[in-house]
């Protein structure tokens, strides 16, 4: 019986396998090998050096770039977290009607079905110099002339992220808030509590798991993203993404693989130390 | 009822701000996609017309965006049934916790974190060292899947970790086979998460770029045709088409919720249907 339980569960799972294999673990493993391939102006033949990578870590471009790319993924992930926890907490704790409930839910996830460049391009007319932004700043009288740095800068590049993936944040955290026993925040009433140690003292914890589930959303989001970063800094901004688009537009494919090999193992290593506080399959 | 405390309202107008700031853009673009033929990409408005929307209909300087919606469109059809059928057998699977589940639930989750680029590059060398032409619907396909797949298989860890397994157990009780017990059973208890599934599955897809990037060939989806016209095209033209796929985008999810809450409906007023079968 239990050989035959292994058995049927593999052959249930074989779909998934298969995909997995062909189109998850075999392209990783291309990478891996091809990393070590060399390249021509218009070619790449297989040979196995490690000059990819010693150029990728002699260069003081990498790590200018990979420095660019924990500064994005650290600031939207304070934002998001920010942001995330204080919308999460309004609809688990504030909204007494499940309907209600419900239904501003999906208005904050109902984003997240529509397409993301799409929702980049609809950053232009708010941040442009003749923009929104901008007009309605001169027409209060806060600035005289129009802000340059709205657009094509860090600052529409982190805007961009915080409004694509804050309700990763959302999602989560709200799940476990929905699950944490309402008699708990009446025992620390009881006791004396105020709100704001509630929240800091029993919420907060309990809240744990989901704050760990969003933020390796959003900083696996934000670190392997190079398609924000390229439009909402309008090309003149770099992060790892990046540089691996740029090497394949080149079609420099091995230094390409070399550097996302560098990234992968980067994101990984972030998520193994994430994991740590965690336990995804209980959280669900 | 309690009266709310001061904090409801300043957390309710900070609420009110977070969907403006996640739908205020979106409306802006729907607004300016009614220029005027002379207005430009952003206010004040040139007049207002469905100028820019006709335009839309007829020849394009660049690309094939009514081909580059019915790839997308098929695509996403292929994805989302995919997605289903695999998530459900996989959801299946895992509770008999088989031998070696561990790492196929690493796997798994290593398919939502990875950087996409790395999917796009990857496959894209693969198919290119094979001698395989890249095209939408091979490695496309399989790409996109890579993104959905993970998140069917969560839904299903979700709507597991939460299933009474003395239905089945009744069922098994009476006589039911291993299949029938599936059949008529389990799949009717689960059918509105698969709706839930099956949205992910489409709009995931339909949405897609990174993956889909190095690997959908010569023909675009519609995502990166928009992409490309970011590019190049610098009228309200891009509004135009930003707003039509946006409100599909809506329609389809509008679609989605209706449907599991009209099953809700029907549940909460027949009882559930599980386990009637013929």
């Amino acid at each position: 019986m239990t050989r035959n339980r292994h058995l049927l569960g593999w052959l249930e799972a074989a779909p998934l396998a298969v995909i997995l294999l062909g189109f998850l673990i075999a392209p990783i493993v291309m990478i891996v090998i091809v990393s070590f391939w060399g390249a021509t102006e218009f070619s790449i033949y297989p040979d196995f050096q490690f000059e990819n990578y010693a150029f990728l870590f002699s260069s003081p471009v990498t790590y200018k770039v990979f420095g660019a790319t924990f500064k994005y993924a650290f600031i939207t992930w304070a934002f998001t977290l920010s942001i995330g926890f204080t919308v999460a907490y309004f609809l688990a704790f504030h909204i007494r009607s499940q309907t209600v409930q419900i239904a501003l839910f999906l208005v904050c996830t109902i984003p997240f079905w529509t397409s993301n460049i799409i929702r980049m391009i609809s950053w232009i007319p708010f941040l442009g110099r003749n923009g929104i932004a901008n007009q309605t700043l001169i027409s209060w009288g806060v600035i005289d002339e129009p802000l340059e740095w709205l657009l094509y800068s860090d600052f529409s590049v982190i805007l961009a992220f915080v409004h694509l993936y804050t309700l990763f944040m959302v999602v989560p955290i709200f799940n476990t808030m929905m699950r944490i026993d309402k008699s708990l925040l009446e025992a620390a009433r009881d006791n004396g509590a105020s709100g704001l140690q509630t929240l800091l003292h029993v919420i907060l914890p309990l809240t744990k798991p989901g704050i760990m589930i969003g933020t390796i959303f959003v900083v696996t989001l934000v670190m392997g993203d190079f398609i924000t970063v390229r439009f909402m800094s309008g090309s003149q901004r770099a992060n790892v993404g990046r540089l691996i688009s740029n090497d394949i537009g080149l079609l420099q494919y091995p230094s390409a693989s070399a550097t996302a090999v560098v990234l992968l193992c980067t994101v990984l290593i972030m998520i193994a130390i994430l994991l740590r506080f965690v336990n995804i399959r209980k959280e669900l | 009822m309690e009266r709310r405390p001061r904090s409801f309202y300043v957390l309710a107008a900070f609420f009110g701000l977070f969907v403006l700031f996640l739908y205020g853009p979106i409306l802006t673009i729907g607004i300016l996609s009614f220029q005027g033929p002379g207005g430009g990409l952003t206010f004040p408005m040139n007049g207002v017309s469905t100028y820019w929307f006709r335009d839309l209909f007829q020849e394009q300087a660049v690309g094939d965006i009514w081909g580059a919606f019915r790839r997308s469109f098929g695509l996403g059809l292929m994805v989302m049934i995919t997605t289903v059928v695999i998530s459900v057998m996989a959801g299946l699977a895992f509770r008999k916790k088989f031998r070696g589940s561990g790492i196929l639930f690493y796997a798994a989750i290593t398919s939502l974190v990875i950087p996409s680029i790395l999917i796009s590059l990857g496959v894209g060398l693969i198919f290119n060292q094979l001698g395989l032409k890249v095209h939408w619907a091979t490695s496309g396909f399989g790409a996109q899947l890579t993104w959905t797949l993970p998140f069917g298989l969560l839904i299903m860890f979700a709507v597991f970790n939460r299933f009474d397994k003395s239905y089945e157990e009744a069922a098994r009780d009476q006589g039911a086979t291993a299949w029938q017990t599936i059949r008529h059973v389990v799949l009717p208890i689960i059918a509105p998460s698969l709706i839930g599934v099956a949205l992910f599955g489409f709009t995931l897809s339909y949405d897609e770029f990174a993956r889909t990037l190095l690997t959908a060939g010569s023909y675009n989806t519609l995502p990166l045709e928009i992409f490309g016209m970011t590019t190049n095209v610098t009228t309200p033209v891009i509004y135009a088409l930003g707003t039509l796929t946006t409100i599909f985008s809506f329609g389809i999810i509008a679609a989605f919720l209706l449907a599991v809450w009209i099953m809700g409906k029907r549940r909460a007023r027949l009882g559930s249907d599980a386990g009637r079968g013929v």
